[in-house]
């Protein structure tokens, strides 16, 4: 019913695809460029944004060093408000939950709210096999799920569709799953929305089960929060008797008062609001008012693995806000697909690879589809040193080493693809360690300099697909040195020794 | 072993590097940011209350105590509302000059029938200035959280000064987490369209603020 993205080839070949798109590329850079400058006016206005972050980044790495305290926190309190707690320690785990919470009440159809956790679970698919059916009710998913197409961007799936592809779309699927887009829509987001809002609307006035992911839940009141745009959060939440979410264990904050940091970080980072239209909290269930019945799926998969990694852990505090997304020239050029899971742009480069453990091909070349320009760290509201993380995570690809993977400790070999660039670095520490030869080298290199290939031979020309070969000078910066400056400085005429 | 035990003992073993004497609340958060943004005096609060709120695009409208009910009599009016839902707590005379007749919000009423109600007028827990936010928590005057959200027009009304703060975190102390909250900033809207913000999707499309002034004076 809708694709994957298993199997997905890895970041080189899936870019080099995707950036021969133009269609793609325009559609980007406008809804990038959009965004960038709203976003930086709204963080603009905050003139403690910085002490903001700091904190924001501390209440996560407090909940993160003390995770096992938090998680059995919450358990009790979620518990002791009337929902109940399960825990799945991977996708197919939190899968086989829910489907069966769904066939416990006896129905065939389910409306969702957006939520990364079950596209990285592959939620939908798994019901579809069990027999029902998941209504994607946010308008982008809405777009991918209609569009039989895959997630390209955290907040705004649907990213890489025009508002004119967006409306041969509705016109040509709506009608197969339901309410089918009127007659004459236009290509204007008003109109659009509003295809939208009647297509959904039987859905959510009938739907009996509802389910969510979260963007926090408070430890200590047992309260999960939504946070959310158009109306369809709140349809979900509250509309259906009985609501199920799916929640990744890092999406915890200890106490009420801290949700009065990311209330104000998460909306001004991600659509560049001061506030977003609706917020929902809601602990355990209330008598009267919204679902019946209540459950937590506390979503491990490959969590406790990155959590395992002293430097990588970092990239849990993620708040899913996408600005790294918006300000990547990477992410802007190749679009979301390239990264190959729900979870594209440099936090995906970083995410996707720990959360699976450096597992493969995919996962090996993500730490490379980054330029390490730093303009993902700067907007980062909880300060992920994504650069950090990436040169940690290709020094892992390039020498192996430990990782965890699945709960077990696991020792990477040396990626076969980088033997060229370990044996070059090699060459370069022998010369450096050894003067004469570097200059000898140098001076070989220098004379020789017309006859250099503009790309390089046998292994190393993979490297010279993309990149220029520098130019050798007629005379190496040692020699240069020494033959204006001999005799006038300090440390010159010993070997080797300019500073 | 359950997968409750299995995700617990991965957690504590990749936790080994954190020293066994720290407790959970040692790593310290600093809390060096804003209470508020800036200075204001409680008339400038409600001003920048009403410019938020009107930015994204939710309809002020200002009065005093006498005032209301004729206001919100106009206000329905001028939508056409035949019907609108009232919570149970509200203050009885808010609806004394409106033409439209008023649907209790019932337990056992159906989302459909809620559909099929014009309009809700309800109170508020309060408002945010900073932020342009309404927040509701299903108090007496607000009813369920599902009657702010089928009609299509939705009339809130704001005691001022009382419920107006300057902040978020001047809000979060006033708020009970263990009551269902909903804020609410404008009407619905959506990003989805090429990033540009279009107001309109599942929520009311058209949300109107009443800024009640309590002595009068307003």
């Amino acid at each position: 019913m809708s694709r994957s993205f298993l199997g997905m080839p890895a970041f080189p070949r899936a870019s080099a695809a995707t950036t021969r798109d133009t269609r793609l590329r325009a559609n980007l850079t406008h809804a990038t460029h959009t965004i960038r400058d709203k976003r930086a006016a709204a963080v603009a206005e905050l003139d403690d944004w910085a002490q903001l972050r700091a904190a924001g980044a501390a209440i996560k790495d407090r909940t993160l060093r003390h995770l096992d305290h938090y998680l059995e926190r919450l358990e009790e309190s979620v518990t002791a408000a009337g929902g109940r707690v399960h825990w799945a320690a991977d996708a197919a785990e939190a899968n086989r939950i829910v489907t069966r919470l769904v066939r416990e009440t006896g129905e065939r159809e389910v409306v969702k709210v957006k939520s990364m956790a079950t596209q990285e679970t592959g939620l939908n698919e798994a019901l579809a096999q069990a027999g029902i059916r998941a209504y994607e009710t946010d308008l982008a998913e809405l777009i991918v799920q209609l569009g039989d197409d895959l997630p390209s961007h955290i907040l705004v799936p649907a990213i890489h569709r025009n508002r004119a592809e967006i409306r041969d779309i509705f016109r040509r699927e709506m009608g197969k799953w339901g309410r089918p887009a009127p007659e004459g829509l236009s290509d204007s987001p008003a109109e659009l929305a509003e295809a939208a809002r009647r297509h959904l609307r039987e859905k959510f006035l009938t739907a009996k089960v509802g389910i969510s992911g979260a963007n926090f839940m408070v430890a200590d009141t047992g309260t999960l929060v939504v946070v959310e745009s158009e109306g369809n959060g709140r349809m979900c939440l509250t509309l259906p008797e009985t609501l199920i979410s799916v929640v990744g264990i890092e999406k915890i904050v200890p106490s009420w008062q801290d949700l009065e940091v990311f209330l104000q970080l998460l909306p001004r980072s991600s659509t560049a609001e001061r506030m977003n239209p609706y917020t929902t909290t809601w602990t355990g269930t209330t008598d009267g008012d919204g679902p019946r019945t209540f459950h937590l799926v506390l979503l491990d998969n490959g969590r406790t693995d990155t959590l395992a990694d002293t430097v990588g852990r970092q990239a849990l505090r993620c708040i899913r806000c996408s600005a790294c997304l918006n300000v990547c020239p990477v992410y802007e050029r190749a679009g979301g697909h390239a990264y190959g899971s729900p979870y594209p742009g440099p936090i995906g480069a970083i995410l996707t690879p720990q959360l699976r453990g450096l597992a493969g091909p995919l996962e090996e070349s993500l730490p490379y589809a980054s330029s390490l320009c730093g303009a993902c760290y700067e907007v980062c509201p909880v300060a992920i040193d994504i650069p950090e993380v990436l040169v940690h995570l290709r020094e892992r690809v390039v020498q192996g080493g430990p990782v965890t993977r699945g709960g077990a400790r696991v020792v990477l070999k040396p990626a076969k693809g980088h033997a060229a660039e370990r044996a070059a670095m090699r060459a370069a520490a022998w010369a450096f360690d050894h003067p004469g030869a570097l200059r000898g080298g140098m001076r070989l290199a220098a004379r020789t300099r017309r006859l250099h290939p503009r790309r390089l031979p046998g292994p190393g020309r993979a490297w010279s697909d993309t990149r220029a070969l520098p130019a050798v000078p007629a005379e190496s910066f040692r020699d240069w040195w020494r033959r204006t400056r001999d005799g006038s400085g300090s440390g010159n005429g010993s070997t080797g020794g300019v500073t | 072993m359950s997968s409750r035990d299995v995700v617990l003992a991965r957690v504590r073993r990749a936790l080994a590097d954190v020293p066994r004497g720290e407790g959970p609340y040692d790593p310290p958060v600093p809390r060096d940011y804003q209470r508020v943004h800036g200075s204001r005096t409680p008339e400038e609060t409600l001003e920048l209350l009403a410019e938020n709120l009107a930015d994204y695009r939710a309809v002020v409208h200002r009065c005093g105590p006498g005032e209301l009910p004729a206001l919100i009599g106009r206000l329905l009016a001028a939508r056409g509302a035949r019907t609108v839902v009232v919570p149970p707590g509200l203050d009885p005379r808010w609806l004394s000059a409106a033409g439209a007749a008023a649907v209790p919000d019932r337990a056992e009423g159906t989302a459909r029938e809620l559909d099929a109600v014009d309009s809700v007028v309800t109170g508020c827990a309060l408002a945010i200035a900073e932020t342009g936010t309404l927040v509701l928590d299903g108090g007496p005057d607000q009813g369920r959280r599902r009657i702010t959200l089928v009609p299509d027009h939705h009339i809130c009304v704001v005691r001022v000064p009382a419920q107006v703060v300057g902040s978020v975190p001047e809000a979060l102390p006033r708020l009970a987490p263990e009551r269902p909250l909903t804020w609410i900033s404008g009407p619905s809207a959506t990003s989805d369209i090429e990033l540009d913000r279009v107001e309109g999707v599942h929520g009311p499309r058209t949300l109107e603020v009443v800024l009640l002034a309590e002595d009068g004076a307003g």
